[in-house]
């Protein structure tokens, strides 16, 4: 069976360079984009979307394993988030920590179930997960079901910055992307990243070389999670509110989509991914259902013609990792 | 009690769904080694093709169950040759994003002419043997009454499910292709043309979710989204029976069915939620499911 990523290259001091190189080049742009006059609104999403693309490569590019519920976390994480700023009236620092938290403590437990099966009953397992939890946050009252929750105060972060500015808010969930971004790269370039990619290629050699690769798979796991929770967390500040379209199915496909446009398993495919098909959609509002179906046109197109993604393509045609 | 038994009877037809449908991945998991993701979408075809063919030609609905699982089915078809065929070799997961992909194009399209409300299809009404006209009106059993379109459902399934392990299990045809299954290239060199049996087995399993989508028609009206949810527990039950057995996917499913059935009875905030619980339970207990073998 091959690989998902058959032209995955070693890490080198090169390779290394090039990856900071564009991650600066990445960090000064989107740094710019306030004074270009482009609806910043539209970049804080696409970033939020974009780091939540990046925690769900992790697992796929650098594990091996395709969860198609991913959204659980960037819904739970927001109710946790939406809850705790408007109904306990929590400082926005401490929105984020309850909402990563609810991530985290989601992830434990889905991980520990999910991990029990490989391959594809994976995928089943984690999209019937989320599912279970849809259900679950469609009944709650905290929720407040179809409704979700609206209108989230944004308030001072640490007491200083006022988020309700769309430029301080701007720079917050920059700042937020980034570090998650670079919390993901140097997971993926460090010993666990190596042994992860040793289980995606061929677990049962992982494990014969004395490797507990369900402990590797579930720590990935926990972290992927709780990264998308930390997107989940920053996107209520951008989007103010929490609601069931964060949760439901369709949510995890486009995660899936962001990812698979982007180049699985590439550094900077998911950010380019998310920017893709979050403009996309932008564009394409006024066209109703015809936007699900050009999704899942550029689903068939990836897969049948264009699976190493845009990122992935550069990087092979320049025989570089990118 | 009374609405014990309604429940109950709810229960089976739903567990009929869950068995075609979870029968059918089963099929195709084992010829193809792809999760068909869009067989929500194409049970959804198959009641559509219903549809278009009472209210279009005026066939009815006895036609129907026979000419929208070979319509539905030749779809399917094509979709393998022109595209699935493409996958062999490939990891697993692409075959699952592929079919994600065909199932929000074919949901997308149906959607936009048909928005997400639900369309009637009425029970059918003939032929007139003794008092019934055709499949409507009901039966007095004395401890409930039963609707006759509900058991036709249940028995009718219960039969084409039974007919397909057999075909399987027991036919020539079934031996060709469960040796396929194992190891396709040495059939192939006993000169058996495997893409063609691949074929027709994704016409196979695709037709089997049409015949449910036709069967659910007057049940649970024509809707776009039918089989949106619905694919997602037939996942969970997939996980919870395992792929390995063709009787293993029927029981599970019926059984999975009456569970979510008495739930509705007992603690009705938890039938939407029940088949899940329950695959978790096994997969905490028996990682492999019940009948299935490791993956």
């Amino acid at each position: 069976m091959s690989a998902l990523t058959d032209d995955t290259l070693p890490v080198t001091p090169r390779a290394m360079r090039d990856e900071m190189m564009v991650f600066a080049a990445m960090a000064v742009l989107l740094g710019l984009v306030p004074t270009t006059g482009i609806y910043p609104f539209f970049v804080m999403q696409a970033l939020c979307f974009a780091l939540l693309a990046c925690a769900f490569n992790l697992l796929i590019g650098y594990g091996g394993l395709l969860s198609f519920g991913h959204a659980m976390f960037l819904g739970t994480a927001g109710y946790c988030s939406a809850h705790a700023l408007k109904v306990w009236g929590l400082s926005p620092e401490l929105g984020i920590l309850v909402g990563v938290a609810g991530a985290a403590a989601l992830s434990v437990i889905t991980g520990f179930i999910s991990i029990r099966r490989q391959g594809i009953y994976f995928s089943m397992i984690t999209l019937a997960l989320s599912q279970l939890l849809y259900f679950i946050y469609l009944q709650a009252p905290f929720t407040h079901g179809e409704d979700g929750i609206q209108g989230i105060p944004q308030g001072h972060l640490f007491g200083i910055f006022n988020l309700a500015q769309p430029t301080v808010l701007y720079y917050v969930v920059l700042a937020g992307f980034l570090g998650g971004f670079l919390l993901i790269y140097r997971t993926i370039n460090s010993p666990f990243g190596e042994v992860l990619k040793a289980i995606r290629e061929n677990e049962p050699r992982a494990i014969s070389l004395g490797y507990k690769t369900d402990q590797y798979k579930l720590l990935a796991f926990i972290l992927s999670g709780t990264i998308a929770g930390f997107a989940g967390s920053l996107k209520v500040f951008v989007a103010q509110n929490a609601s069931l379209t964060d949760v439901h199915w369709t949510m995890s496909g486009e995660i899936v989509l962001m990812t698979l446009v982007g180049g699985l398993g590439t550094v900077f495919g998911p950010v380019v991914g998310a920017f893709v098909i979050i403009a996309m959609q932008q564009y394409l509002a006024g066209f109703g259902q015809w936007v699900t179906v050009i999704q899942g046109v550029i689903f068939v197109a990836c897969v049948l013609t264009f699976r190493r993604g845009i990122i992935g393509e550069i990087a092979h045609y320049f025989r570089r990792s990118l | 009690m009374q609405a014990l038994y309604a429940q109950l009877l709810v229960g089976l037809i739903n567990g009929s769904f869950y068995a075609l449908l979870s029968l059918g991945l089963a099929v195709i998991f084992g010829m193809l080694n792809i999760i068909n993701f869009a067989h929500g979408a194409l049970y959804m075809m198959g009641a559509f093709c219903a549809y278009f063919l009472l209210h279009l030609t005026g066939i009815g609905y006895w036609w129907a169950l026979i000419i929208a699982p070979i319509v539905v089915g030749i779809f399917g078809m094509i979709l393998e040759r022109t595209m699935l065929q493409w996958l062999a070799g490939l990891d697993h997961l692409y075959g699952l994003l592929l079919t994600f992909g065909i199932a929000l194009i074919v949901q997308g399209v149906f959607q936009n002419y048909f928005g997400s409300s639900g369309l009637p299809y009425a029970i059918p009404d003939y032929p007139e043997i003794g008092g019934f006209r055709g499949l409507q009106g009901g039966m007095n059993l004395g401890f409930m009454f039963l609707p006759v379109y509900r058991g036709w459902v249940v028995v009718f399934s219960l039969v084409v499910c039974i007919a397909t392990w057999f075909l399987i299990e027991k036919t020539r045809l079934g031996a060709y292709l469960r040796a396929a299954t194992e190891n396709p290239t040495l059939v192939r060199a006993f000169g058996i043309n495997v893409p063609r049996m691949i074929t027709l087995t994704y016409g196979l399993g695709v037709g089997l979710a049409a015949l449910a989508g036709v069967l659910s028609a007057p049940i649970n009206q024509v809707r776009p989204l039918m089989g949106a949810d619905l694919i997602i527990v037939v996942f969970a039950v997939v996980v919870i029976g395992g792929m390995g057995s063709i009787m293993g996917s029927i029981i599970t499913g019926f059984a999975l069915g009456v569970i979510e059935g008495l739930t509705k009875y007992f603690y009705p905030e938890a039938s939407n939620t029940v088949v899940f619980v329950l695959m978790v339970l096994v997969l905490l207990v028996k990682p492999t499911g019940l009948t299935g073998r490791a993956a």
